[in-house]
């Protein structure tokens, strides 16, 4: 064990020009990527991006059509899955109708020889609080209670990477939640390299140190949730992970490392060091909670600041915490502002004309492109 | 059963409540739909039944006429006269269902996991036999196993039939009218009923499993001794009873493809009802029979433990 512990320390996993075709079909793109020994890596997509077949590939349960997958200094790309050094919490957990929790946990010990692993299983059991249940069948257990089953089969081999299929899909969401905080609890303890597939962007951000997003077989952006989420390098990305305001621009011109903007007429800056496009044209775009919305008449906003006129509010949404409106442009397109209730303005309801603006830092600049890109898949994975 | 006993407490709760519910519409629906089943097994099955029993326990002949007189010493002559019968029929239905499982556990096993598109395919091809009659297809095994065939010829070429001889299966270098031609056409003609239970249980295990055995380092012959046999058990069960019980009663095999030395219990009863007319001891032999047969179907499946099963 502790020669394996040691290669875990340095057990990076590494993809290099990896590709998945089924026929015409490309599941993956040919992909690099470093997998950082000991993080919590989640590949974040909405379905049949190629984040599934990306982790059968490194479980080797798919062979890849090209490239190959590393774990620490080993090729392992044509090793069966029994001779990996990974195990795998499988969507909908796979666990052994026939065979006892402790069964079940002591499956992976035995096979590699284990005589006696009645104390680690035991232990095992205890990590994830299951100890009074060792002799049920998995079939008597509720969903959380399994999921944690397959956590603890999988943990039990200290193998060098955990791979995580959606793991928490079949759970409700309180479970879910509480299921997200135990799993990252377990990896801090441990230390294992998990990777973890989701389609849950809340998920993702509140496990992963590190997400790739992925689309079409190709990973879009790579970075801890907060650069995902503050400065998004796609319109995917931005639509996909939260919900972002994106309007065209033209670049007018530059000063004090900003770039000046023409978006519909209007006058805006945007940090240069901010965007992610390199011609002329740009897709601007602003969170919702970034944006200040301000009662026309009593107008009183900061030169600094980027301010959009004339917008409408069409709908005015009350959730506790906070309040969305929805605001038509005078160009048409519609704002989403979400904004604290703390002064709320009472005139700030549909039909009154408002004005946003925001903190030009805030904003982000992508490469032009398909400005809804993201929206369906981030909505049908919600559904 | 248990869906009148719930019903039975559901009417009861109730009963005990004071406010008065309009009367429970649909009550006869369970009782509706258990009567066609229950009127065939009584007409069917439970009359016959004691017509029989009582006819074990008549002595007296055809041209008097027979009188109940609990003669109970019939079944003590007919056990101990025909015993040997009983030890073949038994002897050949167990090698009959160990071959069945040896050639339909791959079988059932290829088609649930390896055929693909071609399950369909396969699993007409296993039934198709039956759109021949049972008869013409053991007739048939007479033109295969005949003395002069090519299978004969193979089979003495490779001294196959020297170990089979050895083992009392075949003699003088012939197959037909020996043992092992019975156990083949037994083999032949039950190997469906123990496939398709098979493959209904191997279909229905999840692929994922085989993924997470392979996944905690089971190499594939690993995780068929531990994940999937072990799963497939219910249908090992269902398909060696559905093999085995018919298998032991049957009388054409030995008919057509043995000799008079490799007469089985079905071929007793047939002789008695019919030829010797001897209706009494006929009848104490099917009962002799029924009853070996569920005590061995007990102990198996005492023995087999499978609460999936039932």
């Amino acid at each position: 064990m502790t020669e394996q512990q040691r290669a875990g320390a340095s057990g990076d996993v590494s993809l290099a020009g990896l590709s998945k075709h089924y026929g015409d079909f490309t599941a993956v793109r040919p992909m690099d990527l470093t997998i950082p020994a000991g993080s919590f890596f989640a590949l974040l997509g909405a379905s049949g991006c190629g984040k599934t077949t990306t982790l059968r590939m490194i479980a080797g349960l798919e062979q890849p059509s090209t490239g190959s997958v590393s774990i620490g200094d080993r090729d392992v790309t044509g090793l069966p899955p029994y001779k990996r050094p990974v195990n795998t919490v499988f969507q909908n957990y796979a666990l052994f109708p026939h065979l006892s929790v402790a069964d079940n946990v002591g499956f992976g010990l035995r096979r590699r020889g284990v005589k006696d692993t009645r104390k680690q299983v035991q232990d095992m059991l205890d990590l994830v609080e299951l100890g009074h249940l060792a002799k049920r069948k998995p079939t008597q257990l509720s969903g959380g209670q399994q999921q944690r089953v397959a956590v603890a089969r999988a943990l039990i081999n200290t193998p060098q990477v955990l791979l995580l299929d959606e793991p928490l899909g079949a759970l409700d969401l309180k479970l879910r939640r509480q299921m997200q905080l135990e799993l990252k609890r377990i990896q801090t303890d441990v230390g294992i390299t998990f990777v973890h597939v989701t389609h849950d962007q809340e998920e993702a951000m509140t496990m992963a140190d590190t997400i790739a997003v992925m689309n079409g077989g190709r990973i879009e952006q790579l970075g801890s949730p907060v650069e995902l989420y503050e400065a998004p390098r796609t319109t995917f990305v931005a639509n996909f992970l939260g919900q972002s305001n994106l309007v065209e621009a033209k670049v007018t011109g530059r000063a004090d490392g900003d770039l000046l903007l023409d978006a519909q007429g209007n006058r805006l800056a945007l940090p240069a060091a901010r965007s992610a496009a390199d011609g002329d044209h740009l897709v601007m775009g602003i969170r919702p909670e970034k944006i200040t919305i301000t009662y026309a008449a009593d107008a009183k906003i900061a030169d600094n600041r980027n301010r959009l006129d004339g917008g409408v509010i069409v709908d005015a949404a009350f959730i506790g915490v906070s309040t969305q409106y929805v605001v038509r442009m005078p160009w048409g397109q519609e704002f989403t502002v979400f904004e604290q209730n703390m002064e709320r303005d009472p005139r700030l309801v549909p039909g009154a004309t408002v004005i946003l603006h925001w903190n030009p830092t805030h904003g982000f600049g992508l490469e032009s492109g398909d400005l809804t890109a993201g929206i369906a898949e981030a909505s049908e994975d919600a559904a | 059963m248990s869906a009148l006993g719930t019903l039975g407490a559901g009417t009861t709760g109730g009963a005990d409540t004071k406010v008065t519910e309009p009367k429970r519409r649909g009550r006869w629906v369970p009782y509706a739909l258990l009567a066609p089943g229950l009127l065939w097994l009584v007409v069917f099955f439970a009359i016959p039944m004691v017509v029989q029993g009582s006819t074990s326990l008549q002595t007296g002949n055809l041209t008097k006429g027979y009188d109940l007189t609990w003669h109970w010493a019939t079944y003590w002559d007919a056990l101990d006269q025909y015993y040997p019968q009983f030890l073949r029929s038994f002897g050949y239905a167990a090698a009959a269902t160990v071959m069945c499982l040896v050639i339909g556990y791959p079988l059932a096993y290829a088609i649930a996991f390896k055929a693909g598109k071609w399950r369909g395919m396969w699993l007409v091809l296993v039934i198709a036999p039956f759109f021949t009659s049972f008869l013409v297809r053991t007739l048939a095994w007479k033109t295969i196993l005949a003395d002069n065939g090519i299978v004969v010829d193979v089979l003495n070429k490779l001294h196959f039939t020297n170990v089979t001889a050895f083992l009392g299966l075949t003699q003088d270098d012939r197959v037909l009218a020996t043992p092992l031609a019975v156990i083949c056409g037994l083999t032949y003609n039950f190997l469906p009923f123990m496939v398709l239970p098979l493959y209904a249980c191997l279909e229905r295990i999840d692929p994922r499993l085989h993924e997470a055995a392979g996944d905690l380092y089971a190499s594939p012959r690993t995780t068929f001794a531990k994940v999937t046999f072990p799963l497939s058990l219910p249908g090992v069960v269902s398909g060696t009873l559905l093999t085995f019980i018919p298998a032991s009663g049957d009388y054409v095999n030995a008919q057509w493809l043995g000799s008079p030395d490799t007469g089985m219990a079905g071929n007793v009863i047939q002789t008695q009802f019919l030829r010797v007319l001897d209706y009494p001891t006929a009848a104490a032999l099917s009962f002799i029979l029924m009853l070996l047969i569920v005590l061995m179907v007990t102990a198996y499946i005492r023995k087999a433990g499978t609460e999936d099963l039932v």
